[in-house]
């Protein structure tokens, strides 16, 4: 008769990683292994100042204290971080005047993730700095950006043109020792991007950064710095994808957005790094600490679509320190094959009359486990905080797995907060109606799962919610034979 | 247009046999009324037309078009123009029905070899096909029977006919939850979509959607069997007497 | 068995009378026991309650006299098995003439059977102390495709100073059977007394198992109890747990449900004042398809008392069209108030419909003004704002001698009027 959910799964194992391909360059490494050398090493060869690498040396040797987390509904291979190269960098390390400075490698590799930076600049008037392998090669639209006061920049620009912002706020939002992770992020970190909004000033582009991993065995180490001054406004868009591997690689990041009084960052990622094959070897394990401050009447929204990585742990998270101030969280985090996802958001209010919302889609497929986890705290001074949450999980095959694990802290009797989870599997009648007026099933699935998680794609903006509607159709793609 | 000879079905994995040799034919430009009391096999005949898991035909044949029509997958049997309104439509949260019929009838149009519709002439039949059936354009924009009151989504059928024009359409039990007025709106939908090209099958258990729809014939099914055809005055007589006097009538 | 080991758990056992040969069930958990220790925060199941005020003291094994007459629940018609502090008391109980049943020591229980049905059922180490240490229990048999003829009402009672009481009791439903099994704890003067308690049930096929608990034991004792249970196919259980006492309490609550076609019934209210911590726990297994399960939990918190509800569902592979549902609302009358709630949902078959939901808040300050207008005073208002909140669970004790206990507990203790 019909398409089972057998054959389903069956077709979805043989999706193939559609943005497969190795790219050459001659890098500029330091040997494997992590030691007070290699960071001094890795602070030396970007020429931070002293405080920096003092940071980083703290941030060892408190790391050399932790643990790796074990609370997550994961089970993988633990890297081992003495095989990990903690520095590499494209060789030619000057930069590019122009676009047409760039080595053309580059550009193909780019042409090839579908995202054309001349496209980009030309159609959408989208500022990009793309990171390559930890070290930004490209810059552009800098200029504009400049009149406005705007500063958008890799992070290691940042430490040697903005050293007092960068000082002022690195690690006030995740602390270095804040867990495992972020503190290896704080010790070893070597690039990423910082962005600066002067007070008032509403960016008038969407700043996005692309990041990829491009050196086997080479771990990512990305930083990211937001601060957005009183009254200001920007939308900030990250996408990943990765090149075929078979070993695991590590991405450990650290993202800290700084929300100051009435100011708003929006901050989408679109994410498909390269999840494993369908047996479940490689892929890549993201293990990002993702955190926002939020002054008075600030507001933080995170939107992600997530369909990549072997192993995901990732909780973009709002400390709701203002009062009025609000935090959002839309997800839509899609499993397949073997990989596993735990992740989900924590909103933290501290303020009064905090506000936050969540809304989270979960689709698993073949032997994958999906998780959603998240906190919500009220804390005794938070008045009259509202939150809103609901976690629902799509099914399609009988060897997945979806959890959800809320964790809901009130210390405030005016608080108010509303969760609803619900887990299912995707509608057969659904899937029929589709099909009698003549959609495959195929195209069927692909709408209602498009339809199912359109609350979230809805918050994305228009030109990445096209690239992200057109990702989750490439992670349930398949081929009706 | 359609032949069903001796057709065998069962449901289920008990195999419970509900179809025990049903004949049809329907011809271009007809309309059929099949009537017949609860649980005489009227949905699972539609059900089956239509493709759905878990029916097994087990005897008969099904020709469409000149086709094998059971040897075809669902969407490829509407793709061939078999319709069903459904009974109860189900609901697709988050799937805009613009974005829905567009989906469906590109693919259609995609079998007949012919272009995508273009926006301006799709939204154009948007509006012609809401029209008809009196629905409110802003559903058209709404998720595909979210929120419909049952009304709306018996329109909402009779909306999507209009949309993707097929060449056999059957309407399980559309006339149920209908009030006076829809259950005229939609009639006069199905009328003005009808013409000599295309053919209509009405599944229903009472005769009131008939006094709008004029049937060409009307079937009794009974026990998984068309037991008897007549003109469209065996509806009335139908309403009169009731299904037991078939049964009489058999012994 | 001995306890080597220098830790916490040795010291806390010290003090208690050393088992004597005791029942080979006893001995498993003696060994279980060895090496282990007190939970933490740090332990996921333990992270919203600290138990280090019942560990960092001693308690005594006691038995005693106790006079249990306003324990007792008015009118109703039942098997009274009394323990007193943990000890049978064979003078306070009445078993009445009852062919469906039979009522015996839990030393009578046969180990093998037992390690069978409760191999799935996960320890700690409360329950292993209660099984190592127990001082009493009953082992009751309900024959199959028999009724009783009345419920069955185990009354614990705990008087005295320091007194920790270890019962450990039994429930077996043989296909088709079916009985309401009601266990009440109270305490009497028992100032840092500890109520350990555990009880296993095995429900076996067709049968039907209702229990109502009422844990009304006075604000200065604390009180852990472990109940597990296992479902046989197309039986159905049942559970009521009402839990207005002690300074410290902790309902473990697990429910395996091993055959299809079975119903699973939680239902709980937990009022605390003062200082108060009430903590439900709760896990439902479904290991087997077509089956269904309800979970309905509410809590009001007053004063600074803190609420904790962590109750899971787990759906293991190829159970099919299986339906759970979950809810949790709680209501914060203080400021100085906690709840914490986690709901849970692990899922790992796809045909299922399973949903939570979780609600925090305060009274409707609109509807408490819509009643002042009727004249209604703000008090009597707000109580009868809680009441209509927990009492859609309430209406869930279908028998009306509890329920007139439960009703009239509430109006001695809080003025409440249902």
């Amino acid at each position: 008769m019909g398409y089972t959910e057998e054959e389903l799964a069956k077709d979805l194992e043989n999706q193939e990683y559609k943005f497969g391909f190795t790219s050459n360059f001659e890098s500029d490494k330091a040997p494997n292994g992590l030691s007070e050398e290699i960071i001094r090493f890795i602070s030396a060869k970007k020429e931070e100042p002293a405080w920096l690498l003092a940071k980083r040396l703290q941030a060892y040797e408190a790391w050399k204290e932790m643990t790796e987390p074990e609370w997550a509904h994961v089970h993988y291979d633990k890297p081992s971080f003495q095989d990990i190269c903690y520095y590499s960098a494209p060789k030619q390390s000057k930069k590019y005047e122009s676009w047409d400075d760039v080595d053309p490698e580059m550009k193909e590799t780019m042409a090839k993730l579908g995202i054309s930076l001349e496209e980009q600049q030309r159609l959408t008037g989208t500022a990009v700095d793309f990171v390559m392998d930890s070290v930004s090669v490209a810059t552009s639209f800098k200029k504009k950006l400049n009149e406005l006061g705007i500063i958008f920049c890799s992070f290691s620009e940042a430490v040697q043109d903005h050293p007092e912002l960068v000082k002022k706020y690195m690690g006030t939002v995740v602390p270095s020792k804040d867990n495992f992770y972020a503190a290896l992020n704080s010790a070893v970190f070597t690039d990423g991007s910082f962005c600066y909004i002067p007070k008032g000033v509403r960016c008038p582009m969407e700043l996005s950064t692309y990041f990829r991993i491009n050196e086997g065995g080479t771990g990512q180490f990305e930083r990211t710095l937001v601060v957005a001054e009183k009254g200001s406004y920007v939308s900030y868009l990250e996408g990943c994808t990765a090149p075929m591997r078979d070993e695991n690689q590590l991405h450990a990041a650290v993202v800290e957005l700084i929300a100051l009084d009435d100011a708003e960052i929006k901050y989408s990622t679109v994410q498909n790094w390269y999840p494993g094959d369908k047996n479940g070897k490689g892929g890549v394990y993201n293990f990002v600490t993702k955190r926002g401050l939020c002054e008075r009447n600030a507001k933080i929204s995170w939107t992600q679509v997530e369909t990549g990585s072997a192993v995901t742990w990732k909780y973009p998270s709002c400390i709701l320190k203002g009062d009025n101030s609000i935090g959002e969280f839309y997800s839509v985090a899609v499993t397949n094959n073997y990989q596993q996802a735990d992740t989900g958001t924590k909103m933290i209010h501290l303020g009064k009359n905090t506000k936050s919302t969540i809304i989270s889609k979960g689709i698993s497929a073949g032997h994958s486990h999906n998780s959603y986890r998240g906190l919500v705290q009220i804390h005794g001074n938070a008045e009259n905080a509202r939150n809103f949450s609901q976690c629902d999980s799509l099914l399609m095959s009988d060897t997945s797995g979806a959890h959800t694990f809320p964790y809901i802290e009130c210390k405030n009797n005016s608080a108010k907060i509303e969760h609803e989870a619900t887990t299912s599997k995707i509608g057969e009648d659904q899937i029929f109606y589709c099909k009698q007026r003549g959609i495959d099933e195929e195209k069927a699935i692909g709408l209602i799962v498009n339809g199912y998680c359109k609350e979230v794609l809805n918050q994305l903006p228009m030109e990445f919610a096209v690239e992200a509607q057109k990702l989750l159709e490439i992670s349930l793609e398949n081929s009706v034979g | 247009m359609l032949t069903i000879k001796n057709l065998h079905a069962t449901v289920g994995e008990e195999g419970l046999e509900i179809l025990k040799g049903l004949n049809l034919e329907v011809k271009p430009g007809e309309v059929h009324a099949i009537m017949g009391p609860n649980g005489a096999g009227k949905s699972t005949l539609a059900s089956v037309l239509a493709g759905k898991d878990g029916y097994e035909v087990t005897e008969g044949s099904v020709v469409f078009e000149g086709k094998d029509l059971l040897e075809l997958e669902t969407e490829d049997r509407a793709k061939e123009g078999v319709f069903l309104a459904f009974q109860y439509p189900v609901e697709i949260p988050g799937v805009s029905n613009i974005n829905f019929l567009k989906t469906a009838i590109n693919e259609i149009r995609e079998h007949r070899k012919q272009e995508p519709l273009k926006a301006k002439e799709f939204m154009a039949k948007v509006r012609e096909s809401s029209a008809l059936v009196e629905l409110d354009p802003k559903l058209a924009s709404r998720s595909v029977n979210e929120g419909f009151s049952g009304g709306e989504k018996k329109r909402n059928e009779i909306f999507q006919m209009a949309m993707l024009q097929p060449k056999l359409s059957i309407l399980d039990e559309t006339d149920s939850g209908l009030d006076i007025d829809a259950l005229r709106i939609v009639s006069d939908g199905v009328n003005k979509l009808k013409n000599e090209n295309n053919a209509v099958i009405i599944i229903t258990h009472y005769q009131r959607l008939l006094d709008h729809i004029i049937p060409d014939f009307v079937h009794v099914l009974a026990d998984g069997k068309i037991v008897k055809s007549g003109p469209k005055e065996l509806a009335l007589e139908l309403e009169e007497k009731g299904y037991d006097w078939l049964n009489a009538e058999k012994v | 068995m001995e306890i080597t080991a220098e830790n916490k758990v040795l010291k806390f056992v010290e003090g208690l009378i050393p088992p004597s040969d005791g029942t080979s069930i006893r001995k498993e958990a003696l060994q279980a026991l060895n090496g282990m220790d007190f939970p933490t925060t740090r332990v996921e199941e333990w992270k919203y309650t600290r138990v280090g005020r019942i560990t960092n003291k001693t308690f005594q094994q006691e038995e005693r006299k106790a006079n249990i007459e306003k324990y007792k629940i008015t009118n109703l018609d039942a098997h009274l098995v009394v323990f007193v502090n943990g000890y049978f008391d064979a003078s306070l109980s009445t078993i009445k003439e009852d062919k469906a049943l039979s009522v015996q020591s839990i030393e009578k229980l046969d180990l093998d059977y037992y390690s069978e049905i409760m191999e799935e059922t996960e320890e700690n180490v409360f329950s292993l102390i209660n099984k190592g240490y127990q001082t009493g229990g009953v082992y009751i048999k309900v024959g199959e495709n028999e009724k009783t003829a009345y419920p069955i009402h185990l009354l614990h009672l705990t008087t005295g100073e320091g007194i920790i009481s270890n019962a450990q009791h039994f429930i077996h439903l043989e296909k088709g059977s079916k009985t309401e099994l009601i266990t009440t704890y109270d305490s009497d003067e028992a100032e840092n007394s500890f109520t350990n308690i555990v009880i296993e049930g095995h429900i076996e096929e067709n049968a039907n198992l209702t229990i109502q608990k009422l844990q009304f034991e006075e604000k200065n004792v604390f009180h852990i109890s472990n109940e597990f249970f296992v479902q046989d196919p197309s039986s159905q259980f049942k559970i009521n747990t009402i839990t207005t006492g002690s300074l410290l309490t902790r309902n473990g609550l697990n429910v395996i449900v091993e055959g299809e076609n079975c119903h699973t019934e939680m239902n709980g209210v937990y009022l605390g004042t003062e200082n108060q911590h009430l903590d439900n726990h709760t896990l439902i297994e479904h290991l087997y398809s077509n089956c269904t399960s309800s979970e309905t939990y509410k809590g009001v918190m007053d004063d600074k008392s803190t609420g904790v509800f962590n109750g899971k569902v787990i759906v293991r592979p190829n159970a099919k069209k299986i339906e759970a549902y979950q809810s949790n609302g709680n209501i914060l009358l203080s400021k100085s108030s906690t709840v914490n709630s986690k709901p849970e949902l692990e899922i790992y078959a796809d045909d299922v419909r399973c949903s939570h939901g979780s609600t925090t808040g305060q009274l409707d300050e609109d509807a408490i003004y819509y009643l002042r207008t009727r004249g209604i005073s703000e008090q009597k208002a707000k109580k009868l704002m809680v009441a209509a909140f927990i009492g859609e669970v309430l209406d869930k004790v279908d028998n009306s001698d509890i329920r007139k206990k439960v009703d009239q507990h509430f109006l001695e203790h809080f003025g409440w009027v249902f």
